[in-house]
């Protein structure tokens, strides 16, 4: 299925200048190379080579996953959420297939003193 | 002469009517009360993930499944929302009730195989194989209506056959390691085999995540792996015989309640 899937998570309110967890799971085969399918046939290796996640316009993760990473790979990571931005999630694979997910990250103002 | 025959087709008739409404109740091996879900037999890691409602990998296919509901497919380009309008309140509860026969054929269906007949029949559309990313989504969005509801056999007293079937094939020693799924899953479950501990084998979570697949996979694909784990063969995809066990099997666990998107190691 080429359509891309992915799901991002963060705390439910986020104040100006909090360090936030960031959980991601993306929806890969990661094929390894040796897998079978229904009928016995071996699958082509197909894994994620690279993957970045940027908010607002700025990098703040990337990786180049390998054989070793299991199907659906699950990362986190930290990020300061400065103002409301979208983080963009962006990959590619072994096939040359691209894939993308964003979702807005909404942040509020400072309301209690800054960490 | 003529009337002792007569007396004699009565008597035989009479016998194979009792036969018949005496047809004997499969065992079901398990009492109500000691009925467990595969969770019960997982490791904490694994029920740990099946209970993160984030990192659950489940939650994908069923993000998908939602999708493919409200997208129109065919000539028509219907989609399920279009017949069956809201998923939480149209299908809640079928999950459990399947296998059952299928109205217009009168054949053992299971739930994929009535959403591949929905999508080929009803909407025109191009067919899901078993075991395509698109059937095992909208099977796992249809069954998320019924999470948390008992597995419950349909009262169709035409099933009698097919769970009679079922519940020999569930006994019936096979494969080069001449073992029943009795064996394992009735008489010795929670003892370990290698590294895993026996399940009961009960069918609350389908389609389930499983590890060792890295993807979802359906009840036929998991008993298949069972068919092979005792090294028999498996019988054809789609097969009549897959169905039977499982309509054995949702027999078997009736009370127990539909638990989706499962994990399983």
């Amino acid at each position: 299925m080429s359509q891309s899937l992915a799901r991002l998570q963060w705390p439910f309110v986020i104040q100006a200048g909090d360090v936030v967890k960031v959980r991601l799971l993306v929806q890969h085969p990661m094929h390894t190379g040796y897998q079978q399918d229904m009928e016995g046939r071996l699958i082509a290796r197909n894994v994620l080579v690279w993957l970045t996640c940027t908010l607002d316009g700025q990098q703040v993760f990337r990786v180049e996953p390998s054989s070793g990473i299991a199907a659906n790979p699950y990362f986190e990571f930290f990020v300061r959420a400065r103002a409301s931005a979208d983080m963009v999630v962006q990959w590619q694979d072994d096939l040359g297939v691209m894939g993308e997910w964003r979702q807005r990250m909404d942040v509020a103002e400072r309301k209690t003193p800054g960490p | 002469m003529s009337l002792v025959w007569h007396w004699f087709a009565i008597v035989f008739a009479l016998g194979t009517g009792a036969l018949a409404l005496a047809q004997p109740q499969p065992s079901r091996g398990l009492a109500p009360d000691q009925l467990r879900s595969g969770l019960a037999f997982a490791g904490p890691d694994v029920q740990r993930l099946q209970a993160d409602a984030f990192a659950n990998p489940g939650l994908l296919w069923l993000t998908r499944g939602k999708a493919l509901w409200a997208q129109g497919a065919g000539p028509l380009k219907q989609s399920c929302q279009d017949c069956h309008g809201r998923q939480a309140e149209s299908m809640r509860g079928l999950a459990a009730r399947y296998p059952r026969l299928a109205p217009n054929t009168g054949q053992l269906v299971n739930l994929e195989d009535q959403i591949r007949a929905c999508r080929t029949q009803r909407q025109q559309a191009t067919d899901w194989a078993f075991e395509s990313e698109e059937l095992l989504a909208m099977t796992l969005y249809v069954t998320d209506a019924s999470t948390g509801l008992p597995l419950h056999m349909s009262p169709d007293p035409a099933l009698a056959t097919h769970l009679q079937a079922g519940a020999a094939l569930y006994q019936r020693r096979q494969g080069q390691l001449n073992l029943s799924c009795a064996q394992c899953h009735d008489q010795q479950q929670g003892r370990r085999l290698y590294s895993d501990r026996l399940s009961q084998g009960q069918p609350n979570g389908y389609p389930v995540y499983r590890l060792e697949w890295q993807t979802l996979g359906s009840l036929e694909r998991r008993l298949r792996s069972c068919y092979v784990g005792i090294r028999a063969e498996p019988p054809p995809w789609g097969d009549l015989r897959m169905r039977q066990l499982a309509l054995y099997l949702t027999w078997r666990g009736e009370g127990l309640p539909i638990e989706v998107p499962a994990v399983r190691k």
